[in-house]
This record gives structure tokens, C-alpha cells and sequence, in this order.
């Protein structure tokens, strides 16, 4: 039984991480139909603004609170002002083109930042400051769950149940979902649609550093790579629940994170990604537009 | 004033940048050691830069927005499409290139003949997924998959039972068919983008599988000294079959322009476009969708799996850390780059991005910095590819007498 | 028409660019001597100290007047560590005509490679490529190597594992990499022949995942007492600081790819009492001082990995061309079996199979942030 949590939990740290970043990507997906494989990009580029930001205030001699509030403010702001210039070079320009061509330029974009990152920084693994303390409380559950993954599960709680209320409740979030289900009509109706799809781009990205400073923290290294494989993993786990969907990024995030860990635990590791994309063949075989994702009948 | 207003934009743009990167190009820590560097020399470059890239960006913005209102551009348009049907217009051209292509090895050197084979590697490459991507419009992400199949057929087959090339070569071909009927049978109800993650998948789990099934694949650690291929039994040099292998790759090139140029125009080929257009049309029209997308997805992975064959061939050696998701982006990069649907754009999108890094070695660091970021240029100013597919048109003549 | 033709004389104009770079005529009476590895990418920090190893020898030699009275000049060449580059790079140094390779870096590129430079007669001597295959399988006579194999290495960890630890239960752990996975299967293969051990898990972990709990926790429930991981440090780091997060403190042991400073600053504190192999302490040896002294002087600051074997490598490539009074494979070969070499790995020369005679691997414990090793 003890294994059994313990390997929940692990699934559970996966997921959270899976799911900040997943969210990005479905939300960009829905409201613009576009697979932005540039998102992983904008959660290695937040997770590296952390480190050189806490970097810096460390040798000025801050406490680690401030450090860690700097850091991943910092982060959140760079991470939106890269995916909000990503979106206005690469993607706006090609609002009309043909389906794939903003998809080789989010490709094109991945595989920039990623140099970019790797020549202005360096290509070796940097270790990442333990912004997260270990809590003396925890102590006793040290062996299951850690103080970090602690608070990766308390913030992804938190951020989803504001995403969600922001996308519910807010005006910004009824101009969203409108923008999602019809372009045209939400433009007639005076929404501004550039400036929700930029708002989509800020919010993933904003999202996606949270994500990074909380898993590179966990982690305690990251360098200029990390995204690509963090991307694709978060990538398939949105089209598991249903791309476009929110609620589905979730879902399938976690569906993700438990497979993983519980393969890992109960099988072997040796084939855990293989599990990982079986489950994802088997579901859209049964389920072809993911868990919750909607299933759009074409009206002839 | 419309300039002042430019300069005033641009200058705008130069200062975000210089915002936008400034933790990551000015700022160097080592964390451990505690020294923080400071590259302020950075933020005037991306300054500058910036400012200078965003001025010709939006020259060239207008330039194009002016020809598009221009009555010219129907002429050029004219130009192009006629240059690419007119035989009296490609014929020259055309007559130019073949020269070129079969003296090509004996102008360069080895080495620089090595690198056209593996272009035209990736030529076939693209023309098969082209079938799959710009024909039929399944967005494929793990085409790498056939590719490894072919591969791996003849690295294991030639490693265990000494079988030679040629017959690998069909073979490879017959298997990455094989491959792509059952991967593509479970998967082909599903809509665009669902269809791009499972194949992704799929490209996946046939690599960890060479990876990890050791017993089958020798793992990781790949199998060496798989044989070249033997040309009529003569004995060669390593020069003489590298040179030998270019021109089997040309004559391979050839071939599959020659095929997919047929297949295009027949039957399946005009039942592919329909579908890529129109899913419910097509089914309304009789077509069968799921024979037809299959017809698409088996012939796409057979050249995969015939250049895998040369592609163990040439490098001798084969691991699962060559057939990577990279790769099949390549290759969709250098369908779409070069223009969905349209041979010729296959054919010029392989060789720029192919043969583009290459020579950008003398740049070694920026390299691939270069690459990203000529893929985004291209797509943002000429998002049909290089050479837009020119539609063709049957014109129906009525049989005299 | 204008756009093909421009197209075309733009690909001649780079077809003769490059045609022009390659063949430039060099000064006839140089000894090429190609270097070939990683030299950008994610792997760089591997091959580039390779580069400024032979730069600072070659410096030396020349300033000696060359040898054979022939300057020496190097001629580096990128294969990103990809077997199907590294056929591209052998190919472009044959063709640039080189009379020796100091490389490649990564065994599997140098695996491709080497059937290349066989068939043109070339000498190979790599720093680090550490398959056992490669010299074992006899495929390539003309294959040297300045590092021990990875099984003696992992023979080095098991029967540190069961003679000093003295530990039963054991858990292997690779990354399921080329060296890693082939080096946990040597380690595995060995524990499974002693029956003093007991292999209680054997699997990979995949590189770059965002987290590994699942796997540390399965190393608890099989009560294992010792950890062998085969892999490279950045998923080292991450297990053994999972492994101590989790409060699992058996000890773990690694490898070569572990032995590396970076190592130590990325799990920092996690680090302390881990085992790695590596190449025998040679920091006493007043080469090894002059050596990184002289790339201090040169580069401003301390070299990178595999800097002593390369050094090594360039020294024994040269002074066997000079014993053997010419560059041809045969007389080269003879060279570099029979003489021995002062180098900063100490005085080595290659048996019969191209593996270095005089290089083995000790035993280091990370303590108080540095290598040391155990005797």
C-alpha cells in the first residue's frame, strides 16, 4: 500500500508539471488551432530567468523569500513577453496562410530559442538553487512525498482553480471562449481578437515559467534542452483530454503522470514512454477526439 | 513623415528587445562559484540589431503589399507557372541541371559528393512524405518510424544473414509498406492534429523499442559494418562506391519523381487531393476514404523504408539515436518549406536544408541558430514554400473524326 | 527562368566556396593530422577540449621545429556525436587527405567512422570512445585508444561494489544510452557470474524526464544496498538527489560519466559520498601539471573532459609518426605498439588490440566537494 502512494505521488508530481505546461499549449490550440512547439521554449526560457535572477540576488545577499518572489515574478514576466513576441513574428503573419506553415515556423522558433539559450548561456547542465525549502514539518513523509513536490501539487491547484475562474467568470475569459468557438462571429461582436490571442499567448507562458521554476527547483538542474522533452511529454498528454480543452489538459496530464510512475513501479522503466504513448494511441482509438475533448460533427 | 513614423516603430522594437533579452544575453552567473558577469556590450548589439531587422522586415512588408496590388504580380505569377509547365521554358533549365548532376562527382570532391547523396536521400525522403502530407493531407510527425524500419530490415538481415543490398533494398520497401498499413489502420479515423500526436507516438515507440529490446536490436549500441552495397560485383574503392552510391541515389530520385509524378495524376493520386480538400465531398463522390488514406500512408512509408535501406548502406552503422522526432521534423520542414504538394518544391527544399547547415559550418556555433530562424523567415514571407504547388488543370478535348 | 538561375548560380557559388575551402592547397610538407568530435551541440563539452589538448601538443611540436623536419597542422572537424555526421566528417578528412585522426569522441560516431578511415589506411587514435567492441571485435587494426574499455571499468565498480561495500543486493541503473546501457549490462553480466551478488534490478531511466521519483522508490522496494548506475552526470544528479530527497542513503556508484567536476556542483550537496570510476589519478605527474598549466596559460581557465587522454593521444600519435619515419599505416602501427611514451596518463603504449598499455581505472569518492581517490 505505502508503494502504491508512493508511486502516486510521483505520478502526481509528473502530472502537476505536465499540466502547467500542457495548459499552454491546449489553450493556444483552441483558440487558434495552432500546435505551438515553441511553448516547451518559453518553459526553459522562464526556468533559466529564475536561475539567473536568483543568481544575481544571491550574491547580493537576499533572504531566500525575497529570492523566491523575485524569481519567479521575473520569470513569469519574461516568459510572457517571449511567448507574446513569439506569437507577433512568427505566428500573427501567418493568421491566413496553409495549415502547416505556422507549424514549421513554431518549429523554426523552437529550434532558435534553443540556440539562442544554448549560445548566449552555456550547453552544460546548471544547477538550480533549492528555492523551495524543506519544510520540518514534512519530515515524517519525507520518504513519500517531499516538501517540493508538496508545493508543486499546492500551486498547480491553485493556478488551475484561478485559470479557471479567470476563463468562467471574467470578461477577458468570455472573450476568450467566444474567440475560441468563432473567430468571425466574436469579431463582429467587437471583441479584439488579436489582443485575446496575445492574451492566450501571455497567460500560457506565463503558466509554462510557473511550471519551469517549480519543476527545475524539483529537479535542481536545467540547461538549454529541457523544454523539447518537456514539451512533447505536456504536448501529448493536451491532445490525451482533448486539445482545446482545459479541464482535458488536466485530465490528461494526470493520466500521463500515473501511467508513467505506476509503469515505472509495477512494470518496468525501460518502457515507460512507450506506455505513455500506448495509452495515448488506445484512448484516441476509442475516443477520437481525446477524453473531453468535443467531437465536431462537420455540417455539410 | 510615414518614415519618421517607422523610425519611431522600429525604435520601439529595439528597446523591447533589448528588454526582452537582457537577463539572457547580458547577464552570466555562475552559480556555483557565485560570479555574475555583465555583457552590457549585448544589449547595444541587440539594440542595434533589432532596430535595423525591424526596419527591413517592414520594407519588405511593404514592398510585398504593394505587389500584391500591382497589376504585375499576374505576370509573374504567369512566369512562374509557365517556367514550370512550358517545355520550351524548363527544357533549358532542365538540360543545365542534368548536366550538372551527373558530372557533379567528378567537379567535387568526395566529401562534397557524399553530402548530395545524402540530400537526395532526403529528396526521396520528402517526395514520399509529400504523398502522405501535401497530397493526401495526413499530417504524419513520426515518418522516422518507416525510415528506421528500413533501416534496421537491412542492418539485421545483412548482420545475421549476410543478405546483400539489392535485395534489402525491396524488401525495406515492402516492410515500411507493411508498417504503415498496420500503424495507419487503427489511426486513420482520427482528425488532423489527433492523427499528428499518434503517429508522433508511434515514431517514438518503434525507436525505445530498438532502444531497449536488446535481444532483437543490439540496443543502443547499434549494429556496425553492415556491407555497401555491391555494384555488379565489382570490387571498389571506398571513393569508387561512394561514387557509385551517388549515382544509385540519382537514378532512386529519378524514379520517385517519375512515380510520384504519375501517381499524382491517377486515380488514387486525384482521390488523394480530394480528400486533403474535402473529407465529406470525397465520401459523397464514392470514394473510399479509409482504402484511400491507406493507399497513402503504405506508399509514403515505402520510400522510407527504401531509403532506411541505403541509408544503413551508407553509414555502415545504424542506432535508434538517428531516427529521432529531429529528424522527422526535418523532413516535414522540408516538404512544407519547400511547398506542400509541389515535386519541384520537395526537390529545392531538401537541398537548402540539407546542404544549408552544411555550409553554414563555417558559422559552426550559429549554425543551427541560423537555420530556426531562416525556417520562420521563410514561412513568414513566403508561407506557400519556396515553389508554391502550381494546380493542374485537364483541359477535355473532344476527339475529332 | 531568372529564379532557377539564380538558384543555380547561387548553388555554384557555393559549391566552388566550399569546393575552394576544401581543397585549398596546403603547404605540401605538412603533416594533417584531422581532429574530429564534437564540437558543437549538446554534446560540445566533451570534444572540445579534445581540440585545445592537440592544439597545445601541436604548438609544441612546431616549436620544436615539427618532426620528420614537417610542421604539424590540425585539422578539426565537427560530427555533433551522430554516427551519420561522423561518416560525412571521416569522409571530408580523407579527402582533405589527413595522415592520422585524433578521434572521434563518442563511440558510436567513432564506430561509423572508423570503416572509412580503415579503407583509406588511416590511423585512429580517440580519447574517448570507451566501447569494448571497438577494439575487442578486431575489426579495426588501425584503432588506438588512450582510455581503458568499459568493461574493465565496469569489472572496477563490481568488485568494488563486493569486496570494499560488501554488499548483496544490488540494483544497476543506466540511462539507456550507448556507454550507459553498455556499461550496465558489463556490470550486470559481472554481478551475475559472482555468487556473492545478487542483481535486484536492472533498467533504464529516460534521459531528460522531469522527474524520477518512481524509479528511486522501486530501488527502496527492492531493499537493494548499493546502487550501480551507468550513464552520464545530469541523470546522476538527478537520482542521487532523489535518492537522498527520499531518504534512501545506500551508497551509489558510477562511472566515468560521472567523474566529472559539474558532477558535483549540480547535486552539490547530494553529492558528497558518491562513488565514481575514473582514469587513475594522475594530477601528481608533472605532464599532467605542465599540461593543464599550459591550457590554463592558453584558454584562461581549467580544461574540460578527456583533456589528458587527448593530450596523451596527440603526444603518442606523434612521436610514433616520428619513430616510425613516415605516416604510412604499417609502419605507424609497429610505432605505436612498441614504444613507449611519457604522457600525462603516464608511459603507455597499445597492445595488440589498440587498448593502452599503463591505463586503467581507480576508485573516487566525492568528499567535501572533490574527487579523491579511494585507495
Amino acid at each position: 500500500m505505502e508503494y502504491f502512494l508512493e508511486l502516486f505521488f510521483s505520478g502526481l508530481t509528473r502530472g502537476s508539471i505536465y499540466a502547467l505546461i500542457a495548459l499552454g499549449y491546449t489553450m493556444v490550440y483552441g483558440i487558434i488551432g495552432l500546435i505551438n512547439f515553441a511553448h516547451g521554449e518559453i518553459y526553459m526560457i522562464g526556468a533559466f530567468t529564475a536561475l539567473i535572477v536568483a543568481s544575481v540576488l544571491t550574491v547580493l545577499g537576499f533572504n531566500q523569500l525575497a529570492i523566491l518572489l523575485c524569481a519567479g515574478f521575473a520569470a513569469v514576466v519574461y516568459s510572457s513577453a517571449y511567448g507574446y513576441t513569439v506569437e507577433k513574428i512568427a505566428y500573427k503573419p501567418l493568421r491566413n496562410a496553409p495549415r502547416l506553415s505556422p507549424l514549421i515556423s513554431a518549429i523554426g522558433m523552437s529550434i532558435f530559442l534553443q540556440n539562442y539559450v544554448l549560445l548566449a548561456q552555456t550547453s552544460d547542465f546548471m544547477p538550480f538553487p533549492a528555492l523551495i525549502p524543506e519544510f520540518e514539518f514534512m519530515e515524517p513523509y519525507a520518504h513519500i512525498v517531499g516538501s517540493s513536490e508538496l508545493v508543486i501539487f499546492l500551486v498547480t491547484t491553485l493556478v488551475m482553480v484561478l485559470l479557471t475562474l479567470l476563463i468562467k467568470f471574467s470578461s477577458i475569459g468570455k472573450a476568450m471562449r467566444a474567440t475560441a468557438q468563432d473567430k468571425k462571429m466574436a469579431m463582429l461582436l467587437g471583441i479584439d481578437v488579436n489582443k485575446i490571442i496575445s492574451i492566450t499567448f501571455v497567460i500560457g507562458s506565463a503558466l509554462a515559467a510557473i511550471g519551469g521554476l517549480l519543476i527545475a527547483s524539483h529537479i535542481g538542474q536545467i540547461n538549454f534542452y529541457i523544454g523539447f522533452i518537456a514539451g512533447i511529454k505536456a504536448f501529448t498528454a493536451a491532445v490525451l483530454g482533448g486539445i482545446g480543452s482545459i479541464p482535458g489538459a488536466v485530465l490528461g496530464s494526470f493520466i500521463l503522470g500515473w501511467t508513467e510512475s505506476f509503469a515505472t513501479g509495477y512494470i518496468s522503466s525501460d518502457y515507460e514512454d512507450v506506455f505513455a504513448f500506448s495509452i495515448l494511441v488506445l484512448i484516441l482509438i476509442f475516443k477520437p477526439a481525446g477524453l473531453l475533448g468535443r467531437d465536431k460533427t462537420k455540417k455539410v | 513623415m510615414i518614415i519618421v513614423d517607422y523610425l519611431k516603430k522600429s525604435f520601439f522594437v529595439a528597446i523591447w528587445f533589448m528588454f526582452l533579452t537582457f537577463p539572457i544575453m547580458v547577464i552570466r552567473v555562475d552559480s556555483i562559484e557565485g560570479i555574475v558577469e555583465w555583457r552590457w556590450q549585448n544589449m547595444l548589439l541587440v539594440g542595434i540589431g533589432s532596430f535595423i531587422l525591424s526596419l527591413v522586415g517592414r520594407y519588405i512588408r511593404i514592398k510585398q503589399e504593394k505587389a500584391a496590388r500591382s497589376v504585375q504580380k499576374g505576370r509573374v505569377q504567369q512566369l512562374k507557372s509557365s517556367l514550370l509547365i512550358d517545355p520550351k521554358m524548363y527544357l533549358p533549365g532542365l538540360a543545365l541541371i542534368s548536366l550538372l548532376v551527373l558530372v557533379f562527382p567528378f567537379l567535387f570532391s568526395v566529401y562534397q559528393t557524399n553530402i548530395m547523396t545524402t540530400a537526395l536521400m532526403y529528396i526521396v525522403l520528402g517526395l514520399g512524405l509529400n504523398i502522405v502530407v501535401g497530397l493526401a493531407g495526413l499530417l504524419d510527425l513520426g515518418y522516422v518510424a518507416f525510415y528506421a524500419v528500413g533501416a534496421y530490415c537491412y542492418a539485421l538481415l545483412n548482420h545475421h544473414f549476410g543478405l546483400s543490398f539489392w535485395l534489402a533494398l525491396p524488401l525495406g520497401a515492402l516492410l515500411g509498406a507493411l508498417f504503415g498499413i498496420v500503424l495507419g489502420f487503427p489511426v486513420l479515423r482520427l482528425r488532423g492534429d489527433y492523427l499528428a500526436i499518434v503517429t508522433l507516438g508511434f515514431g517514438e515507440i518503434i525507436r525505445l523499442v530498438l532502444e531497449n529490446w536488446n535481444e532483437f536490436s543490439f540496443g543502443p549500441s547499434g549494429i556496425a559494418n553492415i556491407d555497401r552495397p555491391n555494384f555488379f560485383g565489382i570490387d571498389m574503392s571506398l571513393n569508387e562506391s561512394i561514387i557509385a552510391l551517388y549515382y544509385m541515389m540519382v537514378c532512386l530520385v529519378l524514379f520517385s519523381i517519375f512515380m510520384v509524378n504519375r501517381l499524382q495524376s491517377s486515380r488514387i493520386g486525384r482521390a488523394w487531393i480530394a480528400l486533403r480538400e474535402d473529407e465529406i465531398a470525397c465520401q459523397a463522390m464514392g470514394i473510399d476514404k479509409t482504402k484511400t488514406k491507406l493507399t497513402a500512408f503504405a506508399l509514403g512509408a515505402t520510400w522510407a523504408g527504401m531509403v532506411g535501406v541505403i541509408f544503413a548502406a551508407k553509414t555502415t552503422f545504424v542506432n535508434p539515436a538517428s531516427f529521432t522526432f529531429l529528424e522527422s521534423a526535418i523532413i516535414l520542414s522540408i516538404v512544407v518549406l519547400g511547398g506542400m504538394g509541389s515535386i519541384v518544391g520537395v526537390v529545392v527544399g531538401a537541398l537548402v536544408l540539407i546542404l544549408l547547415p552544411e555550409y553554414l559550418r563555417a558559422f559552426s556555433d550559429y549554425r543551427m541558430l541560423l537555420f530556426g530562424a531562416i525556417m520562420v523567415i521563410m514561412m513568414v514571407f513566403r508561407p506557400q514554400g519556396i515553389i508554391g504547388n502550381v494546380r493542374k488543370s485537364y483541359l477535355f478535348q473532344e476527339k475529332k473524326g | 527562368m531568372k529564379k532557377i538561375t539564380t538558384f543555380l548560380v547561387l548553388l555554384g557559388c557555393v559549391s566552388f566556396y566550399s569546393l575552394s575551402v576544401s581543397q585549398q592547397v596546403f603547404a605540401a610538407d605538412t603533416i594533417k593530422i584531422g581532429v574530429a568530435g564534437a564540437h558543437s551541440g549538446d554534446l560540445a563539452s566533451y570534444g572540445l577540449p579534445t581540440v585545445k589538448a592537440a592544439e597545445l601538443v601541436v604548438k609544441e611540436v612546431n616549436a620544436k621545429g615539427g618532426i620528420l623536419g614537417r610542421q604539424v597542422e590540425l585539422l578539426p572537424e565537427d560530427d555533433v556525436c551522430k554516427p551519420e555526421v561522423a561518416t560525412n566528417t571521416a569522409t571530408k578528412l580523407v579527402s582533405q587527405k589527413v595522415d592520422a585522426v585524433i578521434g572521434h569522441i563518442c563511440s558510436g560516431a567513432t564506430k561509423a567512422a572508423l570503416g572509412i578511415y580503415k579503407a583509406s589506411d588511416l590511423v585512429v587514435v580517440s580519447p574517448s570512445a570507451t566501447n569494448p567492441a571497438l577494439t575487442q571485435s578486431g575489426d579495426y587494426p588501425n584503432f588506438f585508444r588512450t582510455i581503458a574499455s568499459d568493461d574493465a571499468q565496469a569489472k572496477r565498480e563490481v568488485d568494488f561494489v563486493l569486496d570494499v561495500l560488501k554488499v548483496r543486493k544490488i540494483a544497476v541503473i543506466h540511462d539507456k544510452g550507448d556507454y550507459g546501457k553498455g556499461l550496465a549490462e558489463f556490470a550486470r553480466d559481472f554481478l551475475i557470474q559472482d555468487p556473492r551478488a545478487d542483481v535486484v534490478l536492472f533498467e533504464g531511466v529516460t534521459p531528460g524526464a522531469v522527474d524520477y521519483s518512481a524509479i528511486v522508490q522501486k530501488i527502496r522496494r527492492n531493499k537493494a544496498e548499493a546502487v550501480i548506475f551507468g550513464g552520464y552526470h545530469p541523470e546522476a544528479s538527478k537520482i542521487i538527489t532523489q535518492m537522498r530527497k527520499k531518504r534512501i542513503k545506500i551508497p551509489f556508484v558510477s562511472d566515468d560519466g560521472v567523474k566529472d567536476d559539474t558532477f558535483i556542483k549540480v547535486a552539490g550537496k547530494y553529492a558528497e559520498g558518491v562513488y565514481a570510476t575514473g582514469p587513475m589519478d594522475t594530477s601528481k605527474n608533472p605532464l599532467t601539471i605542465s599540461a593543464t598549466e599550459a591550457h590554463k596559460k592558453s584558454y584562461g581557465k581549467a580544461p574540460g573532459a578527456f583533456f589528458l587522454n587527448a593530450y596523451a593521444a596527440a603526444q603518442v600519435l606523434l612521436n610514433a609518426i616520428e619513430k616510425a619515419g613516415s605516416t604510412e599505416i604499417e609502419a605507424l602501427t609497429k610505432a605505436l605498439r612498441s614504444e613507449y611514451m611519457e604522457t600525462p596518463l603516464g608511459s603507455i603504449r597499445f597492445d595488440e588490440r589498440g587498448d593502452a598499455i599503463g591505463v586503467g581505472f581507480s576508485m573516487f569518492q566525492v568528499r567535501n566537494g572533490a574527487y579523491v581517490e579511494v585507495k
